[in-house]
């Protein structure tokens, strides 16, 4: 049995401690917002927060989040910055990447409040968007500067 | 999810409708008579394409898949606008699959693509608003005993004489009782909608992680599963055994199937497990026979032949034979994934007498009817219910429906609801790619510098053929082989377009902007060359060859301005400058482009002017076009899929890499104002910027890439030829 914390609440979870943790939030635990691009940590899509850092839960063993606390996008509150902003730039489009761009952007905010390009740039490469969606995400993460809580969301 | 397996989702509908007592233009016709409906039913009477409730509420039915383009959209506000509803009450829900969705011109099916959404619907959905609007109006004049004349609709209300006012809600049933208008009478004047930056009504949902996208479908008792592919295009399972990977905890099955051998689980991760250990002995065939090397020198070979003529002006090999100077030139593309951020999948839940599915799919029609096949069943038996699609770009339009037929066989085999999900590797290796090109062009120039004659070959695999779609090639053109080529509007009195379709067992497919995907990298590239080869600014030189078009000439001025074209730049950039037409729709792009120390393109600007003619929300045209260079910037920099020993070579991001936010320059759109009839958005950003990139790579470096990608082992050779 593997015992996180889950957006805040206790989860036990009965699966082999070599699935990626992915897997156990969409289909142990039903939070489907999180997403399956490529399996490798290459592109982002299943980006988590794990101890409030951003991580890639599709290479992430189960096993190794043994006690810790994980954030998904479901675990955002409605009113937060970052998802404000990203809905007054319009920032998705096939919305497929943007779960895991939002988790990287506030993390990136909770850990850097107001980001420079540069910043952005580094925090945000690995986050593809077939889309094309960079732009706007720039500047939402500009838009929710300075305006992110200061924990990133609701971390418990 | 069974009970509506069970009832169609027609019945579903109507159900609701009557429950709620609310108008419902729609699903008035028993299951089973949905073929007659389509017979005897107008093309123009509104009718499947919206419901307003009793509480005002809008639900507009959108026929379109909805896969980053907008149409939950674009669409509804087509149809809120001639309602004249608030649009802060309109919601969407995806159409099912019956006749009145079918698509308005490509032929009985619902389908997504062609860029054709707004263009195609334009009419009918705004109709369909006008007659719910035209009841809603005589609904309330019956209520207050007057001529609907002297009443009129505005933001969910319709006002009358004396300052009476009722909203939508409260007259949807009175209006549902009344006859649905023959020739509704669109809204004259202003629009208030139509042409402003409308929120997205999909936005909230694919932010908060609730959009649900095929992937994303659950259903009590099932189960998932993975497939192992063969190697090789063509290669079947000889044998196999699967005893080891039933022996990891949580894999239910192991079946095979057309496509491969199916390990099927409780989860994703146990049926990746087990297809590790499974042993099978494939017959691998011809294709293993496949390279790239061997694959260009024949396309090289091909292009030296003459082929099947597309277009002929004049006389080009003539001119060619007796001019002084010519120039002959050879370009190539490669094989492109789609690479849609979602890896394809499809859930199916297969009963002896009715079949659900559900998934992301641009091809509804053909896919349930290849679904029906491959169950037994017939195709209005089957519930197709089309989800968020995690990127589209022609992938999730297959002819094949190679991606709904294995899950139906994996489900008929199983008995149970299972969901097929494809690994990124098994995405970008079981095929269908943008078809690899080759094209040989040769021109000769006028006394004032401009192109005499111009005679082009066209070598690649056929979209169009061994599919259904084979009788629109006509006299051995497929025309999506040279669309962009055979009709360009540049002048030139001596042209020919020839084409050479090849075939082999590697899938092509229309990927986002289909042939002009590369005739737009060609003809905009080799124009540049010609114009420098005469001295001339590659800008002012597509200007003169263009007088004639108005539209290429408005774009071409426009991006040019806004690029600041002709101005000086920092040492070391370059711009170049590529237009287009594709889709119904002009655009013209300003690259402005550096080398970096290991001669890895850096784009830092593409400016872009679009015509698409009247506009819907012009906030998802600059999105599109932003969307639609990104794509561009991602094939023209780095995208090739190759083959060796029959073998894909690339399989995930690692390989293929896509433009990165690092790499992503800043873009700027400019639309063009335009009262010329809609065109589409979705693909035609693409074509431009490849040759935008290109020829400003030339421009900074004096290296002429004519093979994309633009890679540095490329450019350094380039340079050295000078």
């Amino acid at each position: 049995m593997i015992v996180f914390h889950v957006n805040g609440k206790e989860q036990r979870v009965d699966v082999t401690p070599d699935t990626p943790l992915l897997w156990v939030l969409r289909e142990t635990l039903g939070l489907t917002g999180s997403k399956f691009g490529c399996g490798e940590g290459l592109c982002g899509a299943c980006t988590v927060h794990i101890d409030g850092r951003a991580q890639r839960s599709c290479i992430t063993q189960v096993g190794d989040v043994q006690g810790k606390k994980v954030v998904t996008i479901e675990g955002i509150p409605e009113n937060h910055p970052v998802k404000t902003a990203w809905l007054a730039q319009e920032a998705s489009q096939c919305g497929y990447c943007q779960p895991g761009q939002i988790m990287s952007a506030v993390a990136l905010l909770a850990q850097k409040p107001r980001p420079t390009d540069t910043d952005i740039d580094s925090a945000m490469s690995g986050n593809l968007c077939r889309c094309g969606t960079y732009g706007r995400i720039r500047r939402a993460i500009h838009a929710a500067s300075g305006k992110a809580s200061p924990k990133g969301g609701k971390r418990s | 999810m069974s009970d509506v397996t069970r009832m169609s989702r027609r019945q579903f509908m109507k159900t609701s409708a009557l429950a709620a007592g609310g108008l419902m233009l729609a699903c008035h016709l028993p299951l089973g008579r949905r073929d007659a409906a389509a017979a005897g039913e107008g093309e123009f009477a509104p009718n499947a394409f919206l419901r307003i409730g009793t509480d005002g509420s809008v639900t507009i039915i959108v026929n379109k898949s909805e896969m980053g383009q907008g149409v939950y959209t674009s669409l509804p506000m087509l149809v809120a606008e001639e309602l004249c509803c608030d649009w802060k009450r309109v919601t969407f829900q995806a159409s099912p699959v019956a006749p009145e969705y079918n698509h308005t011109q490509f032929g009985p099916i619902m389908v997504t693509g062609g860029s054709t959404s707004v263009r195609s619907e334009w009419n009918r959905l705004s109709l369909a608003g006008a007659a719910a609007r035209e009841m809603l109006v005589a609904a309330a004049a019956q209520e207050w005993k007057v001529e609907t004349a002297v009443c009129r609709a505005e933001n969910s209300f319709v006002h009358g004489p004396g300052g009476r006012k009722l909203d939508f809600g409260s007259l949807a049933s009175k209006a549902a009782t009344l006859p649905v208008p023959k020739e509704p009478k669109l809204k004259s004047g202003r629009k208030s909608l139509l042409g402003t930056p409308a929120k997205r009504l999909d936005s909230p949902a694919k932010i908060n992680g609730t959009a649900t996208f095929g992937i994303d479908v659950q259903a009590p008792g099932m189960l998932t599963a993975v497939i192992a592919r063969p190697p090789v295009f063509g290669g079947k399972v000889k044998s196999f055994d699967a005893a080891k990977a039933k022996a990891v905890p949580g894999v239910r099955d192991v079946v095979a199937v057309d496509a491969g051998v199916a390990v099927v689980a409780d989860g994703f991760w146990p049926a990746r497990k087990g297809r590790e250990l499974l042993e099978i002995v494939w017959d691998e065939g011809e294709g293993a026979q496949i390279s790239t090397p061997a694959m260009r020198e024949e396309f090289a070979r091909l292009a030296a032949t003459p082929g099947v003529v597309a277009r002929k002006d004049g006389d080009a090999p003539g001119e060619l034979a007796r001019a002084a100077r010519r120039f002959e030139v050879d370009y190539e593309v490669p094989y492109l994934a789609h690479a849609t951020m979602e890896p394809l999948n499809c859930f199916v839940d297969l009963r002896s007498d009715g079949c659900l599915i559900r998934t992301g799919s641009q091809f509804q029609t053909v896919d349930r009817a290849a679904a029906a096949r491959a169950a037994g069943l017939q195709p209005e038996q089957i519930i197709f219910e089309t989800t968020f699609l995690g990127g589209g770009f022609g992938r999730r339009a297959c002819p094949a429906s190679d991606f709904v037929i294995e899950a139906v066989q994996v489900a008929k085999a199983i008995g149970k609801p299972v969901k097929v999900i494809r690994t990124r590797e098994d995405d970008m290796r079981a095929g269908f790619y943008r078809p690899q090109w080759h094209d040989r062009v040769a021109a000769c120039l006028d006394k004032k510098g401009y192109p005499l004659a111009w005679h082009h070959r066209i070598v690649g695999q056929s979209i169009m053929a061994g599919t259904p779609f084979e009788s629109m090639i006509k006299n051995g053109i497929d025309d999506t082989s040279v669309e962009g080529a055979a009709d360009t509007p540049y002048a030139i009195p001596n042209l020919q377009v020839e084409l050479h379709s090849p075939k082999n067992l590697v899938p092509v497919l229309w990927w986002r902007s289909v042939g002009h995907s590369h005739t737009a990298f060609v003809m905009e590239s080799f124009l540049d060359e010609l114009a420098h080869a005469a001295g001339k600014d590659p800008y002012q030189y597509r200007r003169t060859l263009l007088a004639k078009h108005p539209r290429h000439l408005m774009v071409l001025e426009t991006a040019a301005r806004k690029a600041g074209w002709g101005k000086p730049l920092p040492k070391g950039r370059g711009r170049g400058i590529a237009v287009h037409e594709s889709f119904g729709s002009f655009i013209a792009q300003v690259a402005e482009v550096s080398l970096d120390s290991k001669s890895q393109v850096r784009v830092h600007r593409v400016v872009c002017a679009v015509d698409c003619g009247r506009v819907v929300n012009p906030d998802t045209i600059k999105a599109q076009m932003e969307s639609g260079i990104t794509f561009g910037l991602s094939a023209a920099l780095y995208g090739a899929i190759t083959l060796k020993n029959g073998r894909v070579e690339q399989g995930n991001f690692d390989d293929y890499p896509l433009v990165t936010m690092e790499a992503m320059p800043k873009v700027e759109v400019y639309i063009v104002p335009s009262n010329e009839a809609p065109g589409g958005v979705g693909e035609p950003g693409v074509p431009p910027t490849a040759p935008a990139v290109a020829n400003a790579l030339f421009a900074a470096s004096g290296a002429r890439v004519r093979s994309l990608p633009l890679t540095p082992d490329k450019i350094r050779n380039a340079k050295k030829k000078g």
